[in-house]
């Protein structure tokens, strides 16, 4: 596990190519990256119905709900992976669907959960490759790009792996790397879909707190989906959770966890009490004994 | 303005930190002007090298092709001629006879190597090549309903076997693309439909007279034998325009290779990019079985061989190339000579040597617990 307190190359503020054509009035300020009215489907399979979503800027928001409940679905569309049945995707106000695809890489970038690594790539041709929405034909290694490569590993702890391929990396490591290519691409926003899936504890936390460091020091906006609720509560600065494709509750975690929130959404009966590391909402099951029990605990 | 072509150390110097990740990577970067408006090409040193040395082996293999037959001239005189300061009479052999083959050979199997290495990326799949979308059974089919029931001339049987392929690919794309394309829906596609084409190729076949039969399967086979300028320009005209497609989309096309919402995210336009690469690709099949037919193996093999000279990773559609070049020359130069005066089909000989050397290659990399 990398220690926190390493000091990090600080990368230079990520870019905001829209800010300045969509500066807006503050009366009506408007999130760079929001949904709006979005029915989301696959085939016949409807997953959301107009659902509507703010990520607050520079938050670390984090997207929780039980399984097939359109978290992931809800991250492909906010990326542009997936075209919405109808409504629209607004990124710095603009419906995402209209911008280029390599515009859009520069502003907002995604770690899906299906990357698989091609046979034999080393770690620094991977990271390189999140430069590509920056290149051009004739522009295909500029020093902006071995500049970013470079911080993007020295702050994910990576950059002793680079010669190394992807392949015999452990898990933990190949996470980090992949996170690399996505802050190589040097987006003000980040969707990371389940990054700490087929981890285990240690790394989970290596690499949440990683996220939590990107979010810190460098101001990027982070949006994840999550699987563990108290990873989500312990690390979002805003929490969004999901049920069936509708929006249960957002806000602060110490705001919206609540047992009844956790019993509705996942239908899961529980106690909520503060995480005594972090002072945040720590979600703990009920004893299958006492699930029935009518005399609760007061909480 | 300052040019400078940097490697290893020398790349180094150029970066004020002393030893950067980045700079530690294989190859260099060629650089012109400055700043963000410079322009920077990315060199691998090895995948410079492999193609150097292929272009060599190409240009010996070609010299020694012009200079053997049944009339023997030796290399300086085949260069004389080929500057135009030779005997008439060796003009004849190597300009009119020899040369287009080459040529011919050499056109052939780049288009073949190249899209190979496509179908392979695409499909994300070693064993992807056109035959794997149906291309090839179609192409036969086409040729074989002008030849057999149709019984229409080498014209007509060209054209046969190009709008039976591209009908088939076409088909293959739109039943493997309900609900996007994905590599292993159109190796299953293609596989299944290349079965039932197969049975309608067997079929026709069966029911051709023998003297018929015999010269379809000459088709089938693929053959360079007798072939001269006719096939050699229009072929040249094709991938003229074909391969800097090719070339242009290779970057999109390498990045496809981290699956498809990776590279979406990266802003590679994923859809249009597999659209325009398969096109190319059966055209570049297309105009390669129409001057020589089916040539079997060198898509599959060319690649893989390619991949594991250089050790490149992406597209590596230059090395696929040339080594697709390679082994269809040295292929024929093998299937005129072997068997002397007899004169093989080099679909028979590539099918032989490109077998040999692709299983050489798998049990070395299995040996070293690797492939």
């Amino acid at each position: 596990m990398a220690p926190r307190a390493r000091l990090t190359p600080a990368l230079p503020h990520p870019s905001t190519p829209g800010s300045q054509r969509t500066a807006l009035p503050v009366s009506t300020h408007q999130h760079r990256l929001r949904g709006e009215d979005l029915t989301l489907a696959y085939d016949s399979r409807t997953i959301t119905r107009d659902l509507g979503i703010e990520i607050p800027d520079g938050s670390f928001t984090v997207i929780i709900g039980p399984n097939a409940c359109g978290k992931s679905t809800l991250l492909r569309a906010l990326a542009r992976m997936l075209k919405p049945r109808s409504g629209s995707v607004y990124l710095d106000g603009e419906r995402i669907q209209s911008l280029p695809s390599k515009e859009v890489a520069r502003r907002l970038g995604l770690l899906p959960q299906t990357a698989s690594a091609p046979d034999g790539i080393t770690v620094a041709d991977l990271v390189a490759r999140g430069r590509f929405p920056h290149q051009k034909l004739l522009r295909q290694w500029s020093r902006d790009d071995e500049r970013a490569v470079d911080a993007a590993m020295a702050a994910t702890h990576v950059d002793q792996l680079a010669d190394r391929t992807v392949d015999e990396l452990s898990g933990g490591q190949r996470q980090r790397v992949w996170i690399a290519m996505a802050l190589a691409q040097e987006t003000p926003i980040l969707l990371l879909d389940e990054p700490t899936t087929y981890l285990d504890i240690a790394h989970q936390i290596e690499v949440l707190d990683l996220c939590a460091q990107l979010h810190e020091e460098q101001q990027r906006t982070l949006v994840a989906v999550l699987h563990d609720l108290n990873h989500a509560c312990r690390y979002a600065t805003h929490l969004v959770a999901l049920k069936e494709g509708r929006l249960m509750a957002q806000g602060a975690p110490a705001d919206v966890v609540t047992a009844g929130l956790i019993e509705e959404v996942f239908g899961l009966p529980c106690v909520v009490i503060d995480d005594p590391e972090t002072g945040t909402p720590l979600v703990v099951p009920r004893a299958r004994a006492r699930r029935d029990a009518t005399d609760a605990l007061s909480v | 303005m300052s040019a400078g072509f940097a490697t290893g150390p020398a790349a180094q110097a150029s970066v004020p930190v002393p030893r950067t990740a980045a700079a530690a990577r294989r190859g260099g970067t060629l650089r012109a002007g400055r700043g963000r408006r410079g322009l920077s090409v990315r060199v691998e040193g090895r995948g410079l090298a492999v193609c150097a040395g292929l272009l060599a082996a190409l240009v010996a293999v070609a010299a020694l092709s012009l200079a053997t037959g049944d009339y023997p001239l030796s290399v300086p005189d085949v260069l004389r001629t080929l500057v135009g300061r030779g005997e008439p009479a060796d003009e004849f052999i190597v300009v009119g006879l020899r040369l287009p083959r080459v040529v011919t050979a050499l056109l052939v199997g780049l288009a073949l190597g190249m899209a190979g290495a496509v179908f392979q990326l695409v499909t994300r799949n070693p064993l992807g090549s056109p035959d794997v979308i149906g291309f090839t059974s179609g192409a036969v089919t086409g040729a074989l309903v002008v030849l057999l029931v149709l019984g229409g001339g080498s014209t007509a049987t060209a054209l046969g076997a190009l709008s039976g392929g591209a009908l088939t690919a076409a088909l293959v794309y739109l039943l493997a693309a309900r609900g996007g394309v994905q590599g292993y829906r159109l190796i299953l596609v293609g596989i299944g439909l290349s079965a039932v084409l197969q049975a309608a190729n067997e079929y026709l076949l069966t029911r051709a007279r023998l003297e018929e039969a015999q010269a379809a399967q000459v088709w089938i086979l693929g053959s360079l034998n007798g072939r001269g300028w006719e096939q050699a320009l229009p072929l040249g005209a094709g991938l003229a325009v074909l391969v800097p497609v090719a070339l242009l989309a290779g970057r999109s096309l390498t990045m496809l290779d981290l699956g498809d919402d990776a590279a979406r995210a990266l802003g590679v336009d994923v859809d249009r990019t597999r659209l325009l690469v398969l096109a190319v690709a059966v055209a570049m099949t297309a105009l390669a079985a129409v001057a020589a037919g089916p040539i079997a193996f060198v898509a599959l093999a060319a690649p893989q061989v390619a991949r594991r000279l250089t050790g490149a990773v992406g597209a590596g559609l230059v090395a696929a190339g040339l080594t697709g070049a390679l082994l269809l020359l040295v292929s024929d130069f093998a299937a005129q000579r072997v068997f002397a005066p007899t004169q093989l089909p080099v679909g028979v000989m590539t099918g032989a040597v490109g077998g040999l050397y692709m299983a050489y290659l798998l049990l070395t990399q299995w040996r070293r617990g690797r492939g």
